[in-house]
């Protein structure tokens, strides 16, 4: 059993792989394939995994993991200005100070459990979200965000004797350019690095542990446990998860305003993860991509779009459609994602996640009756 | 789950097969991407029977209102760059290269994207504009905030950026690049304007407590009122930021009653202009008398979307605007025309030049013969022009600012319908409103080099 389990992981692990590298072709049909959105189902993919470790694994709800991603921002722009253009330091910092950020945050929220913690959780990440938004100015540079600039001191790369000329430098690994889509590549290599971390810390002791909060943290207790610290743990990798995603966002695009950590992008990763499967590995990033890709695409469909589609049916019937339609995407993009959440929280209440395992189940049931209950369980645990 | 070889049903072999397979297809995207450094230029449109523009507005946020009308705008902009509907200003654009016939013989297309008020949104909107639609310019934004952020990335990208409603001096300042262009007035030029006419209405001894939004437009705002209301011996009691888009501004006004001063200054705009005002009044700030001094409201920033959501409480109130509708040039007249006959009311400001970006952007690609963002640029550098409602007008090559006159106007006590809301007060001729390139106040910024994205 443990040889054959370990032996799907991996197949799991390089079909996610495969399906992560390849996007740009399988994508092209969806129109979204260009680099922006790819790096951000990436980057918002990363976040929900990291979410996922606290929210899937312990059953915490953070209201407030934005804050991290705002933390990890701001670090990452601030990297690039001070230290270098180089992308690694600025994910370093981003990662180790998000990660500390989440530590005293974590270390006074988990005092309380339920919908205590999910509160206290929401209240800090507003307060930080206030203090980047006026109180850190200087810091932070408010409402218009931080950006980088030509006087910027940039100490690494001055003394490796790269010099500015008058147009911003861009963000490099190594000279490699982060923007476009050796951007979007590097973001699919941390993705999978960071589904890679997450599905050991799923299989291993700690994540069997955190699985066991889950259950019934009163029977751990008793057991002779003390479950602060591996909640706390985990709550600390959950957030520098979310640094490293908020890292990725000023990799891609240099730049940190404080409405990333505003209380509805924490609501947002709260929606991916539950809307792709809270618990799942694949899941939250499956969410992660389908909100992000009604916020891109649905968002730009406009009057005019939608009366090409609509092109074959008579002009009576073509207005009323495209009025219809109309109120679904471009500004009504809102309204189809709220729908959509609300049919699966009713009717797949384990998120697409259970729709895809119910799927599999019929098939199987159609290929041979007696082996349903193993596949059913056997894909209830690897996916 | 005892029955063990069963339950696997990979074998060796075929893992190696899978993984096999998914290397080779990792690696085909590789071999799949397109090389956009082959091109001339970015979004090259080549021998295409048509040319895409982005126009990327808050459709969403405090400035949704201004986002609308600008969106509407260009849709007539297109309308009338293709030869259809009258030709609005196209017929009074002095000097003019425009055809009728879409850009360069291409027919021109559009894209629209939801900035909501925000830098990320619209970043990542103008994003799949570029590399998704294949815009050659993007133009829109009714932030100063959301301006300059979209500003760098057409920079970084290799696009020409037609700033929309855009007030704040950074943006042709501190934050000014060399692919960016602005039509719209700016903080100083409100300022300037607005100096004498204060000083003529409310004399020379003023006590002004300022209440501004929190980012940039409204600190360079802050900074050029105050600089000129000074200039006219008046006196600053309080600055204060407020969020943009708090809904609720009475925790801000009640401080204003028992602060000694007279006037306030509003420094918003949009849903939150319309809201401090309006509670402004409700407080009663304007019956208020201050050591037998009227109080006075000053809104800087003044647009008739505004005024309209703001209704009543306009009446006598003073402030500045890039274009009004009742304007009697030939320029204005027709635009107003041909946007009341495609949408039944008149035009805002936010429209007029979003409008006129647009033209004047299919007029140097024009005179340019290409689309090529370095030499569009430099055809609108420096370029005059006369008949798009504004007088003569000037594209300033050293930072891309539209130099012009500028409107002082004020609420009207007698509207005579629900548009006919402000009425102009004074035309400030362009030599009072201009300044130098390296003012204080537009220091420290580098247009750099133009980047045609190749």
């Amino acid at each position: 059993m443990k040889n054959s389990s370990a032996l799907s992981d991996w197949v799991l692990f390089l079909a996610f792989a495969a399906a992560v590298l390849t996007m740009p072709l399988w994508l092209a049909p969806f129109g979204a394939n260009y680099p922006d959105l790819m790096q951000k189902f990436a980057i918002f993919g990363v976040f929900a995994i990291g979410f996922n470790i606290l929210f899937g694994l312990t059953g915490y709800l953070s209201f407030g993991h934005a804050a991290f991603l705002g933390v990890g921002s701001y670090t990452a722009v601030w990297s690039f200005k001070l230290l270098s253009m180089n992308v690694l330091p600025a994910i370093m910092f981003s990662i180790v100070v998000a990660g500390v950020f989440a530590f005293l945050i974590g270390y006074i929220s988990l005092r309380r459990s339920g919908i205590y913690f999910s509160i206290l959780t929401l209240a800090f990440a507003q307060m930080s979200y206030n203090l980047a938004y006026s109180v850190l100015t200087p810091i932070t540079n408010g409402e218009t965000g931080l950006q980088l600039s030509l006087s910027d001191a940039r100490v690494l790369d001055a003394m490796a004797g790269i010099t500015v000329t008058r147009s911003l430098p861009s963000t490099n690994l190594f000279g490699m350019k982060m923007s476009g889509m050796p951007g979007f590549y590097f973001c699919a290599v941390v993705l999978i690095v960071a589904f890679f971390i997450a599905l050991r810390i799923t299989r291993s002791p700690f994540g069997a542990m955190l699985k066991g909060i889950k259950s019934n943290q009163t029977r751990m207790a008793y057991t002779g446990l003390n479950t602060r610290p591996y909640l706390l743990w985990a709550f600390v990798i959950s957030g520098m998860f979310a640094g490293l995603a908020g890292a990725m966002m000023a990799v891609t695009d240099p730049l940190a305003g404080a409405e990333r950590m505003q209380w509805t992008a924490s609501g947002e990763v709260v929606l991916m993860t539950i809307l792709g499967g809270a618990g799942t590995l694949i899941g939250p990033v499956l969410g992660a991509a389908l909100i992000k890709y009604f916020e891109n695409i649905f968002s730009s469909f406009n009057e005019r779009i939608l009366n090409r589609a609509f092109e074959a049916l008579p002009d009576s019937i073509q207005s009323i459609v495209v009025d219809t339609v109309g109120l679904f995407v471009g500004e009504g993009w809102h309204l189809t994602l709220g729908l959509l959440f609300m049919i699966t929280v009713i009717f797949l209440p384990g998120g697409i996640m259970e729709g895809v395992r119910r799927i599999t189940a019929l098939f199987d049931r159609d290929k041979s009756g007696s082996s349903s209950a193993a596949s059913n369980t056997a894909a209830a645990e690897h996916s | 789950m005892s029955k063990k070889p069963q339950t696997s049903n990979w074998s060796r072999r075929d893992v190696l097969k899978a993984s096999a397979a998914s290397a080779a297809i990792t690696g085909a995207p590789l071999f799949f991407s397109r090389n956009a450094y082959g091109a001339e230029f970015l979004n090259n449109p080549g021998d295409g029977g048509t040319v895409t523009l982005g126009f990327n507005v808050p459709q969403s946020g405090a400035y949704a209102d201004e986002g609308a009308d600008e969106l509407r705008a260009y849709k007539l902009a297109v309308k009338h760059l293709n030869g259809e509907g009258d030709g609005g200003m196209m017929n009074t654009l002095q000097p003019s290269a425009l055809t009728g016939n879409g850009i360069l013989g291409k027919k021109v297309e559009y894209v629209t994207g939801d900035t909501q008020t925000k830098s990320d949104a619209a970043r990542a909107s103008a994003k799949r504009m570029i590399e998704k639609d294949g815009v050659v310019m993007v133009t829109g934004g009714s932030s100063s905030g959301v301006a300059i952020a979209v500003q760098g990335l057409c920079q970084d990208a290799g696009i020409i950026f037609m700033a929309g409603l855009t007030h704040s001096n950074d943006t042709t300042g501190k934050d000014k690049k060399a692919n960016g262009f602005r039509h719209f007035f700016n903080a100083y030029m409100s300022g300037a304007a607005l100096g004498p006419v204060l000083e003529k209405e409310y004399g020379k001894e003023r006590r002004a407590y300022h209440l501004t939004a929190d980012y940039t437009w409204g600190w360079t705002q802050e900074e050029s009122i105050t600089a000129s209301t000074e200039a006219i011996g008046w006196t600053t009691a309080e600055k204060v930021k407020t969020p943009v888009g708090a809904g609720d501004f009475s925790q801000y006004i009640t401080p204003v009653l028992n602060s000694g001063a007279d006037t306030l200054i509003l420094n918003h705009y949009g849903k939150d202009m319309i809201n401090s005002l309006t509670q402004a009044i409700q407080f009663g700030l304007k019956d208020k008398q201050v050591e037998g001094k009227d109080f006075q409201i000053i809104v800087p920033l003044y647009s008739r979307l505004m005024a309209q959501g703001a209704g009543e409480n306009v009446k006598g109130i003073f402030g500045s605007t890039n274009w009004h509708w009742s304007l009697s040039d030939a320029g204005s007249q027709a635009f107003v025309k041909s946007f009341g006959q495609e949408y039944g009311f008149p035009p805002s400001q936010a429209a007029h030049t979003c409008y006129v970006q647009t033209l004047l952007y299919a007029d140097a690609c024009e005179r340019a013969g290409t689309f090529e963002p370095c030499q569009v640029g430099a055809a609108l550098e420096g370029h005059k022009f006369d008949g798009m409602g504004n007088g003569p007008t000037e594209y300033r090559a050293e930072d891309h600012q539209c130099f012009k006159d500028v409107l002082v106007v004020k609420g009207k006590d007698n509207p005579s319908s629900q548009f006919d809301l402000l009425e102009v007060v004074e035309v400030t001729p362009r030599a009072q409103v201009e300044y130098a390139v390296d003012h204080p106040m537009f220091a420290g910024g580098d247009l750099g080099s133009c980047n045609n994205g190749a």
